[in-house]
């Protein structure tokens, strides 16, 4: 791999201890063995390519081999792709064929605009996208606040909350399936036992409840996610500022209110945006508990644009939807972004 | 944290900390209560499981292993097919992370920062904004023809498409993964390597990658995690029932076997497998990648 890299960009001298094959350089003379610091070079070869040397030895060329590859992968099949994607949203391409990019207009998003079906599910992502965000961050600062307490079995209990994190949407939609069973699932099983049957609802038929019984599954999957970043951020706050706010007489509460949780600013932004863009795209598990075609109280833009594009064949009005899920991850991402880049973090 | 223990303690029994224990322990359950529901279900047979309380152990005249065996027959290949997916795509997105890493950390230039920002960038890019141009794509590359000459990879063209595809879209998070890691290296260390005459290539060969073992741990770990879990990519770009990876026939068997929670349950536990078990044997280095995300 490493002689590849050298004889591809013409880069790497020679280890000294090894009689590889002697590479060219940008076609001055086939001696591979030009050594800045001295070597067997003659004076009018050094003069002679000094400046290409000097190009190659530069940095940003030295680095090209390493970053560049894996930069365009990701400028095809990310960055492209969304830009193709944006074309193909102004075409009219539906059905079998090609898409025809003679014809460009905003047909598609105009259509959306007046598509009912459109806002509603735009406003369930968004209860889904607050909503799942702001419970999961709570329980996952709480669950953080509890294993910070210098417990025993503090490795068990944390990898029994992250859990979940670790299994696949099928897997978690098909054990919430069987948990929200009305009948003889564990929710309602236990409802009834607590003398609690009023509210043995089905939850996931309930056009009332589904969304929110999504939204309680989500939660027990993306908590322990949390958990694990608020109790980085906990473990970084100096130990001398528990001790400080102690000798102050503030009470347990008082000091997480006061003194730790506005510390944990940076944890919660990021973690944030984590479970934001995750709510928009939220597929898979929806997927596989609803199908393609959920109903009005659980339809969400990603799962409509899968049933526009992949099973109606609209794909120009699939690709809207699409380019919509984007601008909404980039009006996440976007000023996160800025805000590291801003602080010095990239 | 815990100073009241200090205190608390001289007075014989420490109720606070009893309290706190229970609402761990209250947690861990709420936490495994869909495991261990879903596994005793596993275990029963269907006039059990109906007839029964879901998390008590199955009773003697109900317990079967049938389930089991039908799970699997069921899910076999796409155990296989995931597993022909997942090892390469996570490996491939891991070098080429490694790769990226040090290329946009140890090596510092001009401009760098738009690079990085359209790498950390990458990693929140739904996928839905993709997929229309992504079927298209591999439609036009052809790969089946491509490959025609020889039948056994041309017969695999859709899951190469998704080896490609994953690795693409593994690479941001995981170049994240470990340029957090390659910015704690001493640059001294690297500077003295440099003044010694060594190449960007050759300290990377000889430095960076002898220190990278953990955090190519912690990145293959968390990548075939993601990988192997993977619905909608299989679902858009995998066309021959014989490339199936397992989340898809997972959700196939949900959708055929509407009632039949314990084959279900079974089957969630068979595709679940090897990523539970990744998780037991390695589950602090799980935590470190899914942390990186941030």
């Amino acid at each position: 791999m490493r002689e590849f890299i050298f004889r591809l960009f013409g880069r790497g001298r020679r280890p000294p201890d090894s009689d590889g094959d002697a590479r060219t350089e940008g076609g001055v003379g086939a001696d591979g063995q030009a050594r800045t610091d001295g070597g067997t070079v003659t004076k009018e070869q050094t003069v002679g390519r000094s400046r290409v040397q000097e190009a190659l030895d530069s940095d940003l060329v030295g680095s090209l081999p390493f970053w560049l590859p894996p930069a365009l992968l990701i400028g095809l099949f990310v960055y492209g792709a969304i830009g193709w994607n944006v074309l193909i949203s102004l075409t009219d391409w539906s059905g079998l064929g090609q898409p025809d990019y003679d014809s460009l207009s905003f047909a598609m998003y105009e259509e959306m605009l007046s598509d009912p079906t459109f806002w509603t599910a735009t406003q369930n992502t968004f209860v889904l996208l607050i909503v799942f965000t702001a419970v999961t961050l709570l329980l996952g600062l709480l669950l953080a606040i509890l294993v910070d307490q210098k417990i025993r079995f503090e490795n068990t209990f944390r990898t029994i909350y992250l859990l979940p994190m670790s299994l696949s949407f099928v897997v978690t939609a098909i054990f919430w399936s069987w948990m929200y069973n009305p009948e003889i699932g564990l929710i309602n099983v236990g409802l009834r036992s607590l003398g609690l049957d009023f509210l043995a609802y089905a939850w996931l038929s309930d056009p009332r409840f589904s969304l929110g019984a999504v939204i309680f599954a989500l939660m027990w999957q993306f908590s322990g996610y949390c958990m694990v970043v608020y109790l980085a951020g906990l473990r970084a706050i100096p130990t001398e500022q528990y001790e400080a706010a102690r000798t102050d007489g503030a009470s347990t509460l008082r000091m997480y209110r006061r003194v730790i949780i506005p510390q944990l600013r940076a944890s919660t932004t990021s973690a944030a945006v984590v479970l934001m863009v995750f709510a928009l795209k939220a597929f898979d598990f929806l997927f596989v508990l609803f199908g393609p075609t959920p109903g009005p109280s659980t339809d969400i833009l990603s799962v409509m644009m899968f049933r526009e594009a992949f099973r109606a064949t609209n794909w120009a009005y699939g690709s809207a939807i699409a380019t919509v899920l984007f601008v909404m991850a980039l009006g996440v991402i976007g000023p996160y972004l800025y805000l590291q880049y801003s602080r010095g973090d990239l | 944290m815990s100073s009241q223990t200090a205190n608390d303690s001289t007075s014989g029994i420490d109720f606070q900390r009893i309290g706190l224990y229970a609402v761990l322990a209250v947690m861990a359950a709420f936490y495994l209560s869909p495991l261990e529901s879903g596994l005793m279900t596993a275990f029963k047979s269907q006039e059990a499981f109906i007839g029964s309380t879901p998390f008590v152990p199955p009773p003697p005249s109900g317990f079967t292993v049938e389930p089991w065996f039908e799970a699997w027959s069921r899910l076999q290949l796409g155990v296989f097919n995931s597993l022909l997916l997942a090892i390469p795509a996570t490996a491939l997105s891991a070098v080429f992370g490694s790769l990226a890493a040090y290329g946009l950390t140890n090596v510092n230039w001009r401009g760098q920062v738009a690079v990085i920002v359209l790498f950390v960038a990458g990693i929140f890019v739904p996928y839905q904004s993709v997929l229309v141009p992504l079927t298209q794509f591999w439609t036009m590359v052809g790969l089946d023809e491509i490959l025609a000459a020889v039948p056994m990879l041309a017969e695999r063209s859709g899951l190469i498409e998704l080896i490609i595809t994953h690795t693409a879209y593994g690479i941001p998070i995981c170049t994240i993964l470990f340029r957090s890691y390659y910015a704690t290296i001493d640059p001294e260390m690297l500077e003295a390597a440099r003044l010694d005459g060594a190449t960007v290539a050759r300290i990377y060969w000889k430095i960076i990658l002898p220190l990278s073992v953990p955090i190519f741990a912690v990145t293959l770990i968390y990548q075939f995690t993601q990988i192997w879990n993977d619905l909608l990519f299989a679902l858009v770009l995998l066309t021959s029932p014989g490339n199936q990876v397992v989340t898809l026939s997972l959700n196939q068997l949900q959708g055929s076997m509407v009632q039949q929670y314990n084959l279900q349950m079974a089957g969630a536990f068979v595709a679940a497998l090897p990523t539970l078990v990744v998780y037991v044997l390695f589950g602090e280095q799980f935590a470190e990648g899914v942390a990186g995300e941030t």
